[in-house]
């Protein structure tokens, strides 16, 4: 279990993480969402003792992650793909840390097949690793210590729409054997798939948590997007009710809820062929919530801080 | 993947022992040659040494010169006096310029260990590139017994020999000491060169210019005062306290300063 209690980083005058509390909880994935200088990447580097925090502090299992001894067992940590020694090959990077951690030799082999680079990819250096290539030994380095928490910023970064399938199973796999996950992305379709809670950051504070039924529970649904096999019937049903329609693309948009349209249909007996609401869900969800806190301090909410 | 293990919010750590010092250090003494550019320094302190000593034993040889064992020991202490500081600002900068001081840190958390392991393994290599300055002198010398029995001599101190083992790690360190001062290859190896070449010189001027600064310059002057530690003649409480003074200022505080630095800093990538 990850606890963040209150953090907060400041940097001069500005306020990277500012005042900031969520749990990730152990047998789930939990996505840290935010767009760029968001704060994610902030709150990971104090977690693991990389940055001090200016108050506030974030524990692990219980602990300050400076207190855990040999912590490459206990916390899986991948920061940044990119920062290793560009000229140490794949496996040399692996056999440092598995020697660091006190880990047999063939756990290096063991990791190299579960991320999926071969022989001839571990020999070559890192410089000509591609970043997918490069996310996937990050990860195999963060796994090597069999760690109960993992901690992956920005990990599907990179990876081909293979690669991020593959993550989203050995991520899932993770957590529903009792492991606590948690990554940031910037972008939501990558954690919406797999995240089971998510915490929304923006401007280094966080808008929204909770899971994709709660996010969305406070979403208003007002417009329609609706096909029928017959739009012209559908059309002048929902126009006799006073409801007002205009054609998009294919199908229809009725400016009320899911719902009456619904009820319409079924009353005239309509065959509909999709029906769901002219809301993004969570994409709009999340850039109203970020943009909020980016452009518009005059909100309800105390004003962030000042921008870099 | 089977059954969902009853996930436990605290990490058991009565399993867990701090990760041995002998560890590190034999981790960081891998990390110094496994890659091309640390590999490379190593092998051209070694190739180095040896070329000017077959160079010496040549015009030795060549000119009929009188020589002795000190004489080979002697040019390689000049060539790893130069090299051995580029080693040790290497060890320490290197995890900065490559950005793995991110793992690094994350995978040992007490830096001081990390940066401690690194020192010893400073240590070691200094030790290693002295065998070979003496084993490759020890070869010449024989070379040149055989060319001119007469004018060879096996004269080696033991003086001589704590010397250069003292003067050279000396040298390592100094490197060292400015490395975690500055965390960059670039700038570090310019400081190090000005401090072991110009900063002499002008403190040589400005002591010979001004009367009263003679007499700090005897406490500040680090390479001048430990002149006298290459033939291990130090005499008298004075000179020992003044390389000792000298020392703490070129050597103890920047690697104190950079220590700190290094613990409170944040570890960028």
């Amino acid at each position: 279990m990850i606890t963040v209690d209150h953090l907060t980083r400041k940097y001069g005058q500005f306020t990277a993480v500012d005042d900031i509390s969520f749990v990730a909880e152990p047998g789930k994935v939990t996505g840290f969402l935010g767009p760029n200088g968001a704060g994610k990447t902030t709150t990971m580097r104090v977690m693991v003792g990389l940055t001090p925090p200016t108050s506030g502090r974030v524990t692990i299992g219980g602990h300050l992650y400076q207190d855990i001894p040999n912590p490459g067992r206990h916390v899986g940590v991948l920061l940044d793909a990119s920062a290793q020694h560009a000229g140490r090959t794949g496996r040399e990077i692996l056999t440092l840390g598995a020697q660091t951690m006190g880990l047999p030799v063939p756990r290096v082999d063991e990791m190299l097949e579960l991320v999926s680079l071969n022989q001839t990819e571990a020999k070559r250096r890192l410089r000509n690793y591609s970043l997918g290539m490069r996310q996937r030994l990050g990860i195999a380095h963060a796994l090597l210590g069999d760690p109960s928490v993992l901690i992956l910023d920005e990990p599907a970064n990179g990876l081909d729409p293979a690669g991020i399938r593959w993550m989203r199973g050995l991520l899932k796999g993770y957590a529903d054997r009792g492991g606590t996950v948690l990554l940031s992305s910037h972008l939501l379709n990558e954690v919406e798939l797999i995240a089971d809670e998510m915490i929304l950051i923006g401007h280094g504070r966080i808008v929204a948590q909770g899971n994709k039924e709660q996010l969305l529970a406070g979403v208003k649904h007002t417009a329609t997007h609706v096909t029928a096999l017959d739009n012209a019937q559908l059309t002048s049903a929902l126009a006799a009710k006073g409801i007002a329609v205009t054609p998009a693309g294919s199908g229809l948009r009725a400016e009320v809820p899911p719902v009456d349209v619904g009820r319409v249909a079924a009353e005239n007996a309509i065959v509909l062929t999709d029906l769901r609401s002219a809301e993004g869900g969570l994409e709009d969800l999340f850039l109203e919530l970020t943009s909020d806190t980016q452009r518009d301090p005059l909100a309800d909410a105390p004003a962030p801080g000042v921008p870099a | 993947m089977s059954v969902a293990a009853a996930p436990s919010p605290t990490l058991d750590l009565s399993g867990s022992e701090h990760i041995p010092f002998l560890r590190l250090v034999k981790v960081e003494l891998r990390k110094s040659y496994d890659t091309r550019a640390g590999f490379w320094l190593l092998l051209s302190i070694g190739i180095i040494v040896g070329l000017f000593l077959v160079i010496a034993t040549i015009i030795t040889i060549v000119q009929d010169e009188p020589v002795r064992y000190v004489d080979f020991v002697n040019i390689a202490a000049y060539i790893t006096g130069l090299m051995l500081p580029i080693l040790g600002i290497m060890l320490v900068t290197s995890e900065w310029t490559q950005r793995s001081a991110m793992v690094t840190f994350s995978l040992e958390p007490r830096r001081t260990h990390v940066v401690l392991a690194k020192l010893v393994v400073g240590v070691l290599l200094t030790f290693a590139s002295l065998v070979v300055g003496l084993v490759t002198g020890l070869i010449c010398t024989g070379v040149c017994e055989l060319a001119a029995p007469d004018a060879t001599s096996w004269e080696l101190g033991l003086d001589e020999m704590a010397g250069f083992v003292v003067t050279q790690t000396l040298a390592m360190l100094g490197g060292f000491a400015i490395a975690t001062l500055l965390l960059n290859t670039a700038a570090s190896i310019v400081v190090f060169f000005l401090y072991r070449f110009v900063i002499p010189v002008i403190f040589g001027i400005a002591g010979a210019l001004i009367g009263w600064f003679e007499d700090v310059r005897l406490w500040i002057d680090f390479q001048s005062a430990m002149s006298p530690i290459y033939d291990w003649a130090l005499s008298g409480g004075k000179e020992w306290a003044q390389f000792i003074v000298s020392g703490i200022l070129w050597l103890v505080l920047p690697l104190g300063i950079g220590m700190w630095r290094i613990l409170r800093a944040e570890v960028k990538g």
